[in-house]
Protein backbone atom coordinates (compact mmCIF):
# COMPACT_ATOMS: atom_id res chain seq x y z
CA UNK A 1 0.00 0.00 0.00
CA UNK A 2 1.53 3.51 -0.90
CA UNK A 3 1.57 6.16 1.51
CA UNK A 4 -1.33 8.78 1.47
CA UNK A 5 0.63 11.90 2.09
CA UNK A 6 -0.56 13.46 4.84
CA UNK A 7 -2.40 17.08 5.31
CA UNK A 8 0.28 19.45 7.06
CA UNK A 9 -2.48 21.74 9.23
CA UNK A 10 -2.12 25.49 9.63
CA UNK A 11 -0.77 25.97 13.42
CA UNK A 12 -1.78 29.20 15.13
CA UNK A 13 -0.94 31.71 17.66
CA UNK A 14 -1.32 30.21 21.38
CA UNK A 15 -3.67 33.47 22.46
CA UNK A 16 -5.06 36.93 21.03
CA UNK A 17 -5.43 40.49 21.95
CA UNK A 18 -6.70 43.50 20.73
CA UNK A 19 -3.74 45.70 19.78
CA UNK A 20 -5.50 49.06 18.77
CA UNK A 21 -9.12 50.63 18.18
CA UNK A 22 -10.20 53.46 16.40
CA UNK A 23 -13.12 55.63 15.52
CA UNK A 24 -14.79 57.61 12.65
CA UNK A 25 -17.79 60.17 13.20
CA UNK A 26 -19.64 61.45 10.34
CA UNK A 27 -19.20 65.40 10.94
CA UNK A 28 -22.32 66.47 10.60
CA UNK A 29 -24.48 66.37 14.07
CA UNK A 30 -28.25 65.90 14.29
CA UNK A 31 -29.65 66.73 17.60
CA UNK A 32 -33.00 65.71 19.13
CA UNK A 33 -34.53 69.49 18.47
CA UNK A 34 -34.00 68.23 14.47
CA UNK A 35 -35.22 64.56 14.47
CA UNK A 36 -38.97 66.49 16.38
CA UNK A 37 -39.23 68.29 13.17
CA UNK A 38 -40.03 65.01 11.61
CA UNK A 39 -41.88 63.35 14.91
CA UNK A 40 -44.35 64.77 17.60
CA UNK A 41 -41.58 64.18 20.23
CA UNK A 42 -39.53 66.12 22.41
CA UNK A 43 -36.10 66.12 23.50
CA UNK A 44 -37.21 65.43 27.05
CA UNK A 45 -38.92 62.58 25.80
CA UNK A 46 -36.28 61.49 23.84
CA UNK A 47 -33.63 61.87 26.47
CA UNK A 48 -35.56 60.04 28.90
CA UNK A 49 -36.64 57.21 26.58
CA UNK A 50 -33.06 56.37 25.05
CA UNK A 51 -30.39 58.74 26.91
CA UNK A 52 -29.79 59.84 23.34
CA UNK A 53 -28.97 63.53 23.25
CA UNK A 54 -27.56 63.61 19.68
CA UNK A 55 -26.38 61.51 16.77
CA UNK A 56 -24.27 61.67 13.62
CA UNK A 57 -25.55 61.23 10.14
CA UNK A 58 -23.39 60.27 7.29
CA UNK A 59 -23.11 62.50 4.16
CA UNK A 60 -22.74 61.63 1.17
CA UNK A 61 -19.08 61.34 0.67
CA UNK A 62 -19.25 59.75 3.96
CA UNK A 63 -19.67 56.32 2.24
CA UNK A 64 -19.14 53.09 4.36
CA UNK A 65 -15.84 52.22 2.45
CA UNK A 66 -15.31 55.66 3.50
CA UNK A 67 -15.77 55.39 7.07
CA UNK A 68 -14.52 52.42 7.29
CA UNK A 69 -11.06 52.93 5.92
CA UNK A 70 -10.98 56.25 8.69
CA UNK A 71 -11.37 54.04 11.83
CA UNK A 72 -9.17 51.21 10.54
CA UNK A 73 -6.35 53.31 9.57
CA UNK A 74 -6.58 54.75 12.87
CA UNK A 75 -6.57 51.44 15.02
CA UNK A 76 -3.56 50.21 12.63
CA UNK A 77 -2.12 53.11 13.63
CA UNK A 78 -2.91 52.72 17.13
CA UNK A 79 -1.92 49.01 16.69
CA UNK A 80 1.72 49.93 15.15
CA UNK A 81 0.86 46.87 12.42
CA UNK A 82 1.47 47.30 8.78
CA UNK A 83 -1.12 46.87 6.06
CA UNK A 84 0.88 43.89 4.53
CA UNK A 85 0.79 42.16 7.84
CA UNK A 86 -2.84 42.28 7.38
CA UNK A 87 -4.47 38.27 6.79
CA UNK A 88 -8.02 39.53 6.76
CA UNK A 89 -10.70 42.35 7.29
CA UNK A 90 -13.54 41.56 8.66
CA UNK A 91 -16.33 44.30 8.47
CA UNK A 92 -19.47 43.95 10.18
CA UNK A 93 -22.60 45.59 8.63
CA UNK A 94 -26.03 45.67 7.83
CA UNK A 95 -25.92 48.77 5.50
CA UNK A 96 -23.71 48.21 2.81
CA UNK A 97 -26.28 48.33 0.69
CA UNK A 98 -24.69 46.47 -2.47
CA UNK A 99 -25.40 42.31 -2.26
CA UNK A 100 -22.09 42.22 -4.35
CA UNK A 101 -19.01 42.52 -3.97
CA UNK A 102 -19.36 43.09 -0.11
CA UNK A 103 -17.53 46.44 1.43
CA UNK A 104 -14.44 43.94 2.73
CA UNK A 105 -12.86 43.89 -0.71
CA UNK A 106 -12.72 47.03 -1.46
CA UNK A 107 -12.39 48.47 1.77
CA UNK A 108 -8.95 46.27 2.55
CA UNK A 109 -7.40 47.50 -0.90
CA UNK A 110 -7.90 50.99 0.18
CA UNK A 111 -6.31 50.16 3.18
CA UNK A 112 -3.63 48.51 1.16
CA UNK A 113 -3.71 45.01 3.00
CA UNK A 114 -2.86 43.08 -0.03
CA UNK A 115 -2.03 39.70 1.72
CA UNK A 116 -5.60 39.87 3.39
CA UNK A 117 -8.42 38.10 3.29
CA UNK A 118 -11.36 39.91 2.96
CA UNK A 119 -15.54 39.29 4.07
CA UNK A 120 -18.24 41.02 5.22
CA UNK A 121 -20.08 40.03 8.14
CA UNK A 122 -23.86 40.65 8.82
CA UNK A 123 -24.83 40.18 12.49
CA UNK A 124 -26.85 43.28 13.25
CA UNK A 125 -25.68 44.91 16.33
CA UNK A 126 -23.47 42.02 17.83
CA UNK A 127 -21.42 42.22 14.69
CA UNK A 128 -18.67 43.90 16.32
CA UNK A 129 -18.23 40.76 18.95
CA UNK A 130 -18.75 37.79 16.36
CA UNK A 131 -16.44 39.60 14.82
CA UNK A 132 -13.81 39.56 17.48
CA UNK A 133 -14.61 35.88 17.93
CA UNK A 134 -14.13 35.14 14.40
CA UNK A 135 -10.51 36.98 14.27
CA UNK A 136 -9.52 35.41 17.76
CA UNK A 137 -10.03 31.76 16.49
CA UNK A 138 -8.53 32.96 12.69
CA UNK A 139 -5.51 33.74 14.80
CA UNK A 140 -5.45 30.79 17.31
CA UNK A 141 -6.11 28.60 13.83
CA UNK A 142 -3.55 29.95 11.90
CA UNK A 143 -5.46 31.19 8.93
CA UNK A 144 -4.32 34.39 9.62
CA UNK A 145 -1.89 36.88 12.49
CA UNK A 146 -3.35 40.08 12.13
CA UNK A 147 -7.18 40.61 11.03
CA UNK A 148 -9.04 43.86 11.34
CA UNK A 149 -12.34 44.18 12.71
CA UNK A 150 -14.70 46.87 11.43
CA UNK A 151 -18.23 47.62 12.62
CA UNK A 152 -19.55 50.50 10.09
CA UNK A 153 -22.63 51.51 9.67
CA UNK A 154 -25.13 54.54 7.85
CA UNK A 155 -28.46 53.35 9.32
CA UNK A 156 -29.94 56.58 8.55
CA UNK A 157 -30.29 55.24 5.05
CA UNK A 158 -32.71 53.31 6.53
CA UNK A 159 -34.23 55.31 9.35
CA UNK A 160 -37.90 56.03 9.06
CA UNK A 161 -37.85 59.80 9.83
CA UNK A 162 -41.10 59.59 11.01
CA UNK A 163 -41.50 56.87 13.21
CA UNK A 164 -41.70 57.85 16.56
CA UNK A 165 -40.47 54.85 17.66
CA UNK A 166 -37.72 54.46 16.04
CA UNK A 167 -36.29 58.01 14.44
CA UNK A 168 -34.58 59.30 17.58
CA UNK A 169 -32.70 56.15 17.76
CA UNK A 170 -30.61 55.37 14.89
CA UNK A 171 -26.95 56.81 13.84
CA UNK A 172 -23.81 56.40 11.60
CA UNK A 173 -20.40 55.99 12.24
CA UNK A 174 -17.13 53.03 12.18
CA UNK A 175 -15.19 51.58 14.92
CA UNK A 176 -12.43 49.45 14.00
CA UNK A 177 -10.31 46.51 16.10
CA UNK A 178 -6.88 45.57 15.27
CA UNK A 179 -6.57 42.09 16.16
CA UNK A 180 -3.60 39.71 16.80
CA UNK A 181 -1.18 37.09 18.28
CA UNK A 182 -0.20 37.19 21.91
CA UNK A 183 1.37 35.49 24.68
CA UNK A 184 -1.24 35.64 27.39
CA UNK A 185 -5.17 35.45 26.48
CA UNK A 186 -6.89 38.95 25.75
CA UNK A 187 -9.90 37.92 24.33
CA UNK A 188 -12.21 35.56 26.19
CA UNK A 189 -14.21 32.91 25.09
CA UNK A 190 -17.35 34.55 22.92
CA UNK A 191 -20.75 33.25 24.20
CA UNK A 192 -22.95 33.85 21.54
CA UNK A 193 -25.65 32.71 20.04
CA UNK A 194 -28.94 33.28 18.03
CA UNK A 195 -32.91 33.09 18.08
CA UNK A 196 -34.04 32.49 14.74
CA UNK A 197 -38.03 32.73 16.67
CA UNK A 198 -38.03 36.07 16.28
CA UNK A 199 -36.92 37.34 13.55
CA UNK A 200 -39.51 39.57 13.40
CA UNK A 201 -38.35 41.78 16.74
CA UNK A 202 -36.53 43.94 14.40
CA UNK A 203 -35.65 43.78 11.14
CA UNK A 204 -35.99 45.72 7.53
CA UNK A 205 -39.54 46.12 6.78
CA UNK A 206 -39.24 44.34 2.88
CA UNK A 207 -36.75 43.09 0.98
CA UNK A 208 -35.31 44.79 -2.22
CA UNK A 209 -37.06 42.90 -4.54
CA UNK A 210 -40.20 44.47 -3.30
CA UNK A 211 -38.96 47.15 -5.19
CA UNK A 212 -38.23 45.60 -8.25
CA UNK A 213 -41.75 43.77 -8.55
CA UNK A 214 -43.20 47.27 -7.74
CA UNK A 215 -40.78 50.44 -8.01
CA UNK A 216 -43.24 52.70 -6.27
CA UNK A 217 -43.44 50.85 -3.01
CA UNK A 218 -42.25 52.86 -0.39
CA UNK A 219 -38.09 52.77 0.76
CA UNK A 220 -37.43 50.00 3.37
CA UNK A 221 -36.66 51.22 6.92
CA UNK A 222 -35.82 49.42 9.66
CA UNK A 223 -38.70 48.97 12.45
CA UNK A 224 -38.55 47.19 16.08
CA UNK A 225 -40.73 45.68 18.21
CA UNK A 226 -40.05 48.10 21.22
CA UNK A 227 -41.34 46.19 24.50
CA UNK A 228 -40.17 42.78 23.56
CA UNK A 229 -36.57 43.59 22.38
CA UNK A 230 -36.12 45.89 25.09
CA UNK A 231 -37.52 42.73 27.55
CA UNK A 232 -34.75 40.40 25.87
CA UNK A 233 -31.98 42.93 25.83
CA UNK A 234 -32.76 43.81 29.21
CA UNK A 235 -33.33 40.47 30.88
CA UNK A 236 -31.73 37.50 29.09
CA UNK A 237 -28.59 39.29 27.81
CA UNK A 238 -27.80 40.49 31.12
CA UNK A 239 -27.81 36.37 31.72
CA UNK A 240 -25.17 36.18 28.27
CA UNK A 241 -23.01 38.75 29.61
CA UNK A 242 -23.05 36.79 32.51
CA UNK A 243 -22.19 33.31 31.33
CA UNK A 244 -19.42 35.31 29.08
CA UNK A 245 -18.03 36.76 32.77
CA UNK A 246 -17.49 33.14 33.95
CA UNK A 247 -16.31 31.55 31.02
CA UNK A 248 -13.52 33.97 30.89
CA UNK A 249 -13.04 33.19 35.17
CA UNK A 250 -13.57 36.96 35.78
CA UNK A 251 -16.04 38.92 38.50
CA UNK A 252 -17.51 41.37 37.81
CA UNK A 253 -15.50 43.07 40.57
CA UNK A 254 -12.47 42.32 38.25
CA UNK A 255 -13.71 44.78 35.44
CA UNK A 256 -12.29 48.08 34.03
CA UNK A 257 -15.18 48.60 32.22
CA UNK A 258 -18.42 47.09 30.42
CA UNK A 259 -19.14 48.01 27.19
CA UNK A 260 -22.34 46.96 25.70
CA UNK A 261 -24.26 47.78 22.39
CA UNK A 262 -25.18 51.12 22.65
CA UNK A 263 -29.04 50.31 21.88
CA UNK A 264 -30.30 52.13 24.93
CA UNK A 265 -29.46 53.64 27.66
CA UNK A 266 -32.35 52.06 29.47
CA UNK A 267 -31.36 48.72 28.58
CA UNK A 268 -27.68 49.35 29.64
CA UNK A 269 -29.16 50.69 33.27
CA UNK A 270 -31.22 47.41 33.39
CA UNK A 271 -27.87 45.26 32.53
CA UNK A 272 -25.86 46.89 35.08
CA UNK A 273 -28.51 45.98 37.80
CA UNK A 274 -28.98 42.69 36.88
CA UNK A 275 -24.98 42.01 36.69
CA UNK A 276 -24.74 43.66 39.82
CA UNK A 277 -21.38 45.65 38.33
CA UNK A 278 -19.50 47.78 41.11
CA UNK A 279 -19.55 51.63 41.27
CA UNK A 280 -15.62 51.27 40.15
CA UNK A 281 -16.61 49.99 36.81
CA UNK A 282 -16.59 52.10 34.07
CA UNK A 283 -19.70 52.11 31.86
CA UNK A 284 -20.19 53.24 28.23
CA UNK A 285 -23.04 56.05 27.52
CA UNK A 286 -21.38 56.43 24.33
CA UNK A 287 -25.29 56.42 23.44
CA UNK A 288 -25.84 59.71 24.56
CA UNK A 289 -23.65 61.74 21.60
CA UNK A 290 -23.48 59.05 19.07
CA UNK A 291 -27.20 57.29 18.88
CA UNK A 292 -27.08 53.39 18.15
CA UNK A 293 -24.92 52.91 15.61
CA UNK A 294 -25.63 48.93 15.66
CA UNK A 295 -22.14 46.71 14.47
CA UNK A 296 -20.21 50.26 15.44
CA UNK A 297 -21.14 51.06 18.42
CA UNK A 298 -19.11 48.86 20.65
CA UNK A 299 -16.07 49.91 19.32
CA UNK A 300 -16.80 53.37 19.00
CA UNK A 301 -17.41 53.50 22.95
CA UNK A 302 -14.69 51.29 23.51
CA UNK A 303 -12.52 54.22 21.04
CA UNK A 304 -14.11 56.67 23.17
CA UNK A 305 -13.35 55.57 26.61
CA UNK A 306 -9.62 55.19 26.12
CA UNK A 307 -9.31 58.72 24.28
CA UNK A 308 -10.94 60.37 27.18
CA UNK A 309 -9.11 58.48 29.55
CA UNK A 310 -11.92 57.00 31.74
CA UNK A 311 -10.75 53.28 31.00
CA UNK A 312 -7.14 52.82 31.42
CA UNK A 313 -4.77 51.14 28.44
CA UNK A 314 -4.82 47.24 29.52
CA UNK A 315 -8.05 47.15 31.50
CA UNK A 316 -10.27 44.42 31.83
CA UNK A 317 -13.80 45.10 29.66
CA UNK A 318 -16.99 43.10 29.07
CA UNK A 319 -18.24 43.35 25.71
CA UNK A 320 -21.88 42.16 24.63
CA UNK A 321 -23.92 42.87 21.19
CA UNK A 322 -27.28 41.67 20.48
CA UNK A 323 -29.60 42.72 17.61
CA UNK A 324 -31.78 41.88 14.64
CA UNK A 325 -31.94 38.24 14.31
CA UNK A 326 -31.96 38.16 17.08
CA UNK A 327 -28.50 37.77 17.54
CA UNK A 328 -26.31 38.20 20.20
CA UNK A 329 -22.52 37.81 21.37
CA UNK A 330 -20.11 38.50 24.60
CA UNK A 331 -16.84 38.31 25.68
CA UNK A 332 -14.51 39.81 28.13
CA UNK A 333 -11.40 41.42 26.49
CA UNK A 334 -8.09 43.36 27.64
CA UNK A 335 -8.33 46.56 26.35
CA UNK A 336 -5.47 47.85 24.10
CA UNK B 1 -61.74 44.32 47.12
CA UNK B 2 -61.00 40.54 48.45
CA UNK B 3 -58.14 40.20 50.27
CA UNK B 4 -56.33 38.59 47.52
CA UNK B 5 -56.72 41.22 45.01
CA UNK B 6 -55.50 43.58 47.91
CA UNK B 7 -52.51 41.81 48.45
CA UNK B 8 -51.49 41.54 44.49
CA UNK B 9 -52.68 45.12 44.14
CA UNK B 10 -49.98 46.06 46.94
CA UNK B 11 -47.54 44.20 45.84
CA UNK B 12 -47.93 45.85 42.54
CA UNK B 13 -47.64 49.13 44.01
CA UNK B 14 -44.49 48.81 45.53
CA UNK B 15 -43.02 47.49 42.13
CA UNK B 16 -44.69 50.34 40.52
CA UNK B 17 -42.83 52.45 43.46
CA UNK B 18 -39.60 50.86 42.59
CA UNK B 19 -39.29 50.83 38.90
CA UNK B 20 -40.81 54.35 38.28
CA UNK B 21 -41.09 56.32 41.86
CA UNK B 22 -44.93 56.67 41.76
CA UNK B 23 -46.12 56.89 45.62
CA UNK B 24 -47.71 53.29 46.28
CA UNK B 25 -50.52 54.79 47.20
CA UNK B 26 -50.83 56.37 43.36
CA UNK B 27 -51.29 52.57 42.57
CA UNK B 28 -54.90 52.12 42.95
CA UNK B 29 -57.24 49.56 40.43
CA UNK B 30 -58.79 52.47 38.48
CA UNK B 31 -55.55 54.07 37.54
CA UNK B 32 -53.93 53.87 33.78
CA UNK B 33 -50.24 52.59 34.00
CA UNK B 34 -49.17 55.21 31.39
CA UNK B 35 -51.67 57.94 31.85
CA UNK B 36 -51.55 58.41 35.45
CA UNK B 37 -48.71 56.57 37.14
CA UNK B 38 -45.69 58.50 34.74
CA UNK B 39 -44.75 54.81 33.70
CA UNK B 40 -44.02 54.59 30.05
CA UNK B 41 -43.99 50.93 27.42
CA UNK B 42 -40.57 50.28 28.46
CA UNK B 43 -40.85 50.85 32.71
CA UNK B 44 -44.08 48.49 31.79
CA UNK B 45 -41.80 45.47 30.69
CA UNK B 46 -39.88 46.05 34.31
CA UNK B 47 -42.93 46.17 35.81
CA UNK B 48 -44.58 42.89 34.29
CA UNK B 49 -40.60 41.02 34.61
CA UNK B 50 -40.97 42.40 38.13
CA UNK B 51 -44.43 40.76 38.53
CA UNK B 52 -43.78 37.90 37.17
CA UNK B 53 -40.87 37.54 39.71
CA UNK B 54 -42.69 38.49 43.18
CA UNK B 55 -46.49 36.02 41.74
CA UNK B 56 -45.00 33.44 40.14
CA UNK B 57 -46.80 33.69 36.78
CA UNK B 58 -46.09 34.57 33.24
CA UNK B 59 -46.95 37.64 31.13
CA UNK B 60 -45.94 37.00 27.51
CA UNK B 61 -44.78 40.31 25.89
CA UNK B 62 -48.39 40.38 23.43
CA UNK B 63 -50.37 40.44 26.83
CA UNK B 64 -48.50 43.44 28.12
CA UNK B 65 -50.04 45.88 26.04
CA UNK B 66 -53.33 44.60 27.33
CA UNK B 67 -52.38 45.52 30.83
CA UNK B 68 -53.27 49.21 31.01
CA UNK B 69 -54.76 49.52 34.19
CA UNK B 70 -54.11 48.54 37.70
CA UNK B 71 -57.47 46.43 37.44
CA UNK B 72 -56.47 45.15 34.48
CA UNK B 73 -52.96 43.36 35.99
CA UNK B 74 -54.30 42.46 39.11
CA UNK B 75 -56.86 40.56 37.11
CA UNK B 76 -54.45 38.91 34.80
CA UNK B 77 -52.17 38.06 37.48
CA UNK B 78 -55.29 36.26 39.60
CA UNK B 79 -56.81 34.50 36.73
CA UNK B 80 -53.16 33.23 35.90
CA UNK B 81 -52.51 31.59 39.56
CA UNK B 82 -50.60 34.56 40.81
CA UNK B 83 -49.77 34.05 44.26
CA UNK B 84 -48.92 37.47 46.76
Amino acid sequence: MTNRPAIIPAVGAPHTRIYGVGGYRPTRVVDNAEICRAIDSSDEWIRIRSGIEQRRYAGPEETIPEMAVAAAGKALANAGVEPEQIGCVLVATVTHLRQTPAAAPGIAHRLGARNAAAFDVSAACAGFCYGLALASDMIRGGSARYVVVIGVERLSDLTDRHDRSTAFLFGDGAGAAVVGPAETPGIGPVVWGADGARLDAVEQTVPWSAMRNNPSHDWPVLRMAGQQVFRWASYEMATVAQRALTQAGVRAEDLDAFIPHQANMRITDAMIRALDLPDHVQVARDISETGNTSAASIPLAAERMLTTGEVRSGGLALLIGFGAGLVYAAQVVTLP
Amino acid sequence: MSANQEEIRAGLAEIVNDVAGTPASEVQLNKSFIDDLDLDSLSMVEVVVAAEERFGVKIPDDEVANLKTVADAVNYIIQAGGKA
